[in-house]
């Protein structure tokens, strides 16, 4: 488990190398590998993906928990997964 | 196994769905479907069953591509006249999606064969285009425990039912034996849209699709039937399991297949009212 200043995840995935709708793809294949309340930190581009994978990753039922300006052009979300 | 990010862009459709994912993608993958027939039904379930990485599908079909197929049978194209239909078959899902991998059978399915044949497979689709062959791919499928759709089409009527072990009746115990011969026209005399045909064999495709991810509703104890000239579906509820089925009842007398005769005109495909439907 790595860990950053405050929340601690199981695994992460960057998908700054991606678009719309590859962006929520690749981070949902992600967190479908995860077990239930494991954490997984996304690193994404500003914009467009910071509008819509929180939104996507919420509308799964999954649970977010933060997000935080790398103040470098990304942003990196943190969503705990829940089961259905 | 993790997915290749190739395949990930190629599934992104699907697994974006909340009810297929990543995990539903895999199971896909891993699906095991036999296609019974590569003609008017086949043809529109194997190329979308391809095409949704359904990882190992069968295809069984002893003809060869005619120019009278074409106007219907959709995954055969001019050039393949003459050319076995599991090869042409094949080469078009193939074509499709190189992550399937596809087994041609060219033969005739028969009592003899036909329980090995399926044994494999999760998930059976008759595409096939007269009685004898659907009674013997009912009761196979039920002797092996395999979950199966029936259909059938003529003119521009369509129908199709599920069939799936301890849930619900079979296509004997709604339709008991095949038809006196002659008593019902065949494909051949009778004409048949192709679009419809596609509509049914896509149905069928999306009742296999649905079976091996385990979600929604299929047409097990339904029979859906579609008339293209009235652009009508009607979702007929059938009785539950017979109790005297010959096969699934609870006294079977067909513990083995059957080869009924088969017709003169092999393109018998027909639809026949049901008991429920004759009712309501």
């Amino acid at each position: 488990m790595a860990e950053n200043n405050e929340i601690k995840f199981d695994d992460e995935v960057d998908i700054t190398d991606k678009v719309c709708p590859m962006t929520f793809v690749k981070a949902k294949v992600a967190i479908d590998e995860l077990d239930d309340g494991e954490i997984l930190a996304i690193r994404m581009n500003d914009g467009e993906p910071v509008q819509n994978v929180p939104r996507s990753m919420k509308e799964e039922g999954h649970q977010i928990l933060k997000l935080t300006d790398n103040e470098d052009g990304t942003y990196t979300l943190y969503v705990k997964k829940v089961e259905e | 196994m993790a997915m290749t990010d190739e395949q990930i862009e190629r599934y992104s459709r699907h697994i974006i769905l909340k009810e297929v994912g990543a995990k539903g993608q895999k199971k896909l993958l891993n699906g095991k479907v036999l296609i019974i027939g590569a003609g008017g039904l086949g043809a529109p379930a194997a190329m979308y069953l391809a095409a949704a990485g359904v990882g190992h599908i069968g295809i069984v079909d002893a003809d060869e591509v005619d120019l009278s197929n074409l106007q219907r049978q959709v995954i055969h194209t001019t050039p393949d006249l003459g050319k076995a239909k599991v090869k042409s078959a094949k080469e078009t899902m193939v074509a499709i999606n190189p992550d399937v991998e596809v087994k041609t059978y060219r033969m005739f399915v028969d009592a003899s064969n036909i329980r090995e044949l399926i044994r494999e497979y999760d998930f059976i689709i008759d595409g096939t285009d007269n009685f004898p062959a659907k009674f013997l791919i009912n009761d196979a499928c039920v002797l092996e425990k395999k979950a199966f759709s029936h259909a059938g089409i003529i003119r521009f009527r369509g129908q199709l039912m599920t069939y799936v072990p301890g849930e619900g009746p079979c296509y004997r115990c709604v339709f008991k034996n095949p038809p006196p011969k002659d008593a019902v026209p065949t494909c051949k005399q009778a004409g048949v849209i192709g679009a419809m045909a596609g509509t049914i064999g896509t149905l069928q495709a999306m009742e296999a699709i649905k079976y091996i991810l385990g979600i929604g509703k299929l047409l097990t104890g339904y029979l859906l039937t579609y008339d293209a000239l009235t652009m009508e579906f009607r979702k007929v509820k059938l009785p539950g399991r017979a109790h005297d089925c010959a096969v699934c009842g609870d006294h079977p007398t067909i513990l083995e297949p059957i080869d009924y005769e088969q017709d003169v005109c092999e393109e018998t495909a027909g639809r026949f009212a049901t008991k429920a439907e004759q009712e309501s």
